[in-house]
């Protein structure tokens, strides 16, 4: 009986959107006020979704404990209160939450042994969500 | 094909506790669910159910009957219940989120006539759902 868990995850972190071989207007026209020279920032909420069969002793797909154990060294202690924009992961790349989404995806999938991942989604605001699902 | 999606709300109290384990394996495991005194969550069930729009009517399923089928076959027997001792599924499989929705499907599934049952969500919390298929 494959059941798909999901767990959601918060944290806040600045970026700015520019691409340095653009000019200025060439940037204020791809990213608007995403552009703005000292950046800005969101409260994004990760949710991750992982799939398996239910253990018959536990009742469980994985134990919430491993997932949030892993999801808060991993991505809450890596993202929370960071500036992207900084990050050696984002070097020469913007970070966009399309691309913030399939980082922690990769996260996921190269370190967490205990479920089937599904999916990473991302909302940056109420307004804009990510999925990516490898 | 459409998708139809109705919710619902539950408030139930239950503990985690496996009696193969030892004390010192039901803690590690279930952590602080495992107080045997118990503790509640306001649930939310999303059922999903799926097929055509019924020309005459505009309908996938009738809204009424399929509140009728989650209050009578899931809300009525789980809210305001401790799930552990008062729903026989859980009097041996363990009432965690994954299980609550392998529970209401079979529950609800022999019920879906018109429209088929595509998924059923459970909400322990905002941060905390658990989907089912049925068996794929």
């Amino acid at each position: 009986m494959k059941v798909h868990l999901t767990r959601r995850y918060h944290f806040a972190a600045s970026h700015r959107l520019h691409l340095t071989d653009c000019s200025d207007d060439e940037n204020r026209a791809i990213y608007g006020k995403c552009n703005n020279p000292h950046g800005h920032g969101h409260n994004y909420s990760v949710e991750v979704t992982v799939s398996g069969p239910v253990d018959a002793a536990t009742g469980m797909v994985c134990n919430l404990a491993d997932l949030d154990g892993f999801s808060n060294k991993e991505i809450i202690e890596r993202f929370d209160h960071t500036n992207l924009s900084m990050m050696p992961l984002f070097e020469g790349k913007v970070p966009t939450t399309e691309r913030l989404c399939v980082e922690i995806y990769d996260i996921y999938n190269k370190g967490f042994k205990h479920a089937h991942l599904e999916k990473v989604r991302i909302e940056e605001t109420a307004k804009n969500s990510f999925e990516y699902t490898g | 094909m459409i998708y139809l999606t109705r919710k619902a709300e539950f408030a139930a109290s239950h503990y985690y506790h496996n009696p193969a384990f030892t004390p010192e394996e039901n803690q590690r495991v279930f952590g602080k669910c495992a107080n045997m005194n118990g503790h509640g969550h306001n649930y939310v069930l999303e059922v999903t159910v799926k097929g055509e729009v019924n020309d005459r009517t505009g309908f996938v399923v009738d809204l009424k009957e399929l509140k009728d089928i989650m209050n009578r076959e899931v809300v009525d027997a789980m809210d305001h219940r401790h799930l552990n001792k008062e729903v026989p599924e859980f009097a041996k499989a363990i009432p965690t989120t994954e299980n609550i929705a392998i529970v209401a499907w079979k529950r609800l599934a022999p019920h879906m006539k018109v429209a088929k049952l595509h998924r059923v969500r459970v909400y322990e919390n905002a941060d905390l759902f658990a989907d089912y298929y049925g068996e794929e």
